[in-house]
């Protein structure tokens, strides 16, 4: 908590205080970031419950760190030892079930909260201009995100770890002309084998959380800059009054430390819950099939891969052509990158778009929902022509957005942030 | 503002302060003098860190050929054999089947193996050396899966018109009975036949071409 006895902004520099407060403003900028960040840094008074989202993705990150620095005390990489020593986790290290469960549950629920952070930005239109930099930093985040979360389920070296390597990693085959060297070079093997797994291990404990956590500081370096967007999409900074603060503004400190505390607390209830009572939560958090060790010459009856990957792997398997197939899931995934350019309306919120724009955007919710469910069902029959007809309104929404989104009757938008309830 | 300083120009406006005008042209070619070098030693500094990336001596001495004894092969069977940490899928192909498979050439991607990997004594309708074994790398060519055995033709799960072969639980590729690939199946080509050759009839050796060429149990 910041200290309640802080100088008041304007009564002399803090420098020529005394004690240690003084003594430690004279060698590093103490004061001023607390100022600049909590104090001084105003954002709208309008924030709701979508705004909980960004913060708790930071609380997500701290649980992950920690209880994965841990899991390694114990862990012991290597194809011969890797899933005994998650055994051994599991049944004889100290609470060693609850860190791992506190782990497999953070990721799962790292994604959930990401993927709500990231609607809230499209429902507000967040990613429009001046935030488009601040979109895409959050966009490269999703992306180590996802290279993070596969490559720490291949650690376990489950049945699953291994054929959810050996797919994915063949994905890179489809590419023309280099892939099949490739393949080899990012497995170091004829086949995934220990060598991978060592190389996965390296990414995922050290090498891709250095960049999540330099990508976080650069996405909060740009919200800083530009401010945060609210659900009226107006900008606050438009009307200041004599001192330079937003009308529409509030203390980021006590105002929305204090909002997102509560939300915090919420979160955490949810996340204990799910670690003591539904760890596996039915299959979707870890699957059965994991639950065996990595066996090359038996392939699981049925490959799905978590929850959060499942819209893109509905679209996958929809195309009965490999390069095809890989193509649209990589576009499926990149089209998010693009929506501050694609995106043509001059208004921001969906409190202030046309039908036609909020016609476009429930068949994209719609058509998600309903991949990541097909993308959990076997690729057969009904499944496979369900994913063709939902990968349609998903790809509609992003390709013909410079369209509608232009011809869409939007309402007038307000000077200033209002209150709806 | 200088020559030299324009050549060091941080962003519009962040222009360094240099006084002198005499040795800008020493300063610029020092500076791009010194840039190109130490590009070219990222350059070098990289290749190690890419290159440990590959497939060790160790790894690669280990992809030596196998030999597998086919000598209690059943008719009918599918036994798995492992060559360079890949599965091969050795079948003992019933005659029917075998004279069967021209009645597939219609549905399939790739019947006469133009686009698919093998060598070329097994670039044939059979896609093997001799009729009765058939020897494969067993990963789909989609994503490398493992496709599961369904050799009796018309099996209940894929049908009566099924002619007996392999279909992949991953993604749904199917394959006949020389691995080739079914039209509408994700795969693009024919499963992957690697080298192989028979030290004597009953013995196959994986990864070798320089053996018979004749096998029978």
């Amino acid at each position: 908590m910041v200290d309640g006895a802080l100088p008041k902004a304007g009564d002399g520099t803090v420098a020529s205080k005394g004690g240690f407060w003084g003594w430690l403003n004279k060698r590093f900028p103490a004061e001023s970031f607390v100022r600049s960040q909590l104090l001084e840094y105003y954002a709208p008074k309008n924030f709701n419950f979508w705004y909980f989202f960004g913060f708790i993705a930071i609380v997500v990150l701290v649980i992950q760190l920690v209880s994965g620095i841990f899991l390694t005390m114990f862990y012991k990489v290597g194809a011969a030892t890797a899933f005994d020593s998650v055994a051994y986790i599991m049944r004889e290290v100290d609470y060693g079930w609850l860190i791992r469960y506190i782990h497999s549950t953070g990721a799962s629920l790292f994604f959930a909260v990401i993927y709500l952070h990231m609607y809230r930005g499209m429902l507000y239109g967040s990613y429009k201009a001046p935030r488009e930099l601040l979109w895409l930093f959050g966009m490269v985040i999703y992306l180590a995100l996802m290279a993070e979360a596969f490559m720490g389920y291949v650690l376990p070296w489950g049945n699953m770890s291994y054929w959810a390597a050996q797919v994915i990693i063949n994905l890179f085959g489809t590419i023309p002309v280099i892939g099949g060297g490739l393949v080899q070079w990012i497995r170091g093997d004829y086949g995934v084998s220990d060598a991978t797994l060592n190389r996965f291990f390296a990414l995922h404990v050290v090498a891709i959380p250095l960049i999540l956590l330099l990508l976080v500081v650069l996405h909060l370096v740009a919200l800083r800059q530009v401010g945060s967007n609210n659900p009226d999409g107006v900008e606050i900074k438009a009307h200041k009054d004599a001192k330079g603060k937003p009308l529409d503004g509030i203390p980021f400190h006590p105002y929305y430390t204090v909002k997102d505390l509560v939300g915090i607390c919420a979160f955490l209830t949810i996340f204990a819950l799910i670690v003591f009572y539904l760890p596996t939560f039915g299959g979707l958090f870890m699957e059965g099939a994991n639950f065996t060790p990595a066996d090359p010459v038996s392939t699981p009856p049925e490959i799905t891969p978590s929850w959060y990957f499942t819209p893109y792997y509905a679209i996958l398997r929809a195309v009965p052509n490999k390069t095809v197939g890989a193509l649209l899931l990589l576009i499926a995934v990149l089209a998010y990158f693009f929506l501050p350019w694609l995106d043509r309306s001059p208004v921001k919120s969906i409190r202030y778009r046309g039908w036609v724009f909020k016609t476009f955007f429930g068949l994209f919710t719609v058509s998600f929902l309903s991949l990541m469910y097909l993308g959990m069902q076997p690729a057969q029959g009904i499944y496979v022509v369900l994913s063709r007809i939902m990968a349609v309104p998903y790809f509609a929404f992003f390709l013909l957005m410079p369209f509608y989104s232009r011809i869409d009757p939007v309402k007038p938008v307000p000077e200033r942030v209002t209150f709806h309830g | 503002m200088s020559e030299a300083a324009g050549a060091m120009t941080v962003g519009p406006g962040l222009e360094p302060e240099i006084d002198s005008e005499l040795d800008a042209s020493r300063r610029k070619f020092l500076t791009a003098a010194t840039g190109a070098v130490a590009a070219i030693g990222v350059g070098f500094a990289v290749v190690p860190f890419v290159e440990s990336w590959n497939p060790s001596e160790r790894a690669l001495a280990l992809g030596a050929p196998v030999e597998v004894d086919l000598s209690k092969m059943e008719l009918g069977q599918l036994i798995t054999s492992t060559w360079r940490e890949q599965v091969i899928y050795i079948v003992r192909r019933p005659k029917g089947l075998v004279a069967a498979l021209s009645k597939n050439d219609a549905t399939l991607k790739d019947p006469g193996s133009a686009e698919s990997t093998q060598p070329a004594y097994a670039r044939n309708e059979m896609r093997s050396r001799t009729a009765e074994f058939l020897v494969m790398i067993g990963y789909c060519t989609h994503l490398g899966c493992l496709p599961k055995a369904f050799f009796d033709p018309g099996d209940p799960v894929l049908g009566a018109a099924w002619p007996g072969g392999f279909r992949c639980p991953c993604h749904g590729s199917r394959y006949d009975m020389a691995g080739r690939v079914f039209d509408g199946s994700p795969a693009p080509t024919n499963l992957v036949v690697p080298p192989y050759s028979y030290r004597n009839p009953t013995t196959l050796v994986i990864g070798s071409d320089s053996g018979s060429t004749q096998g029978a149990a």
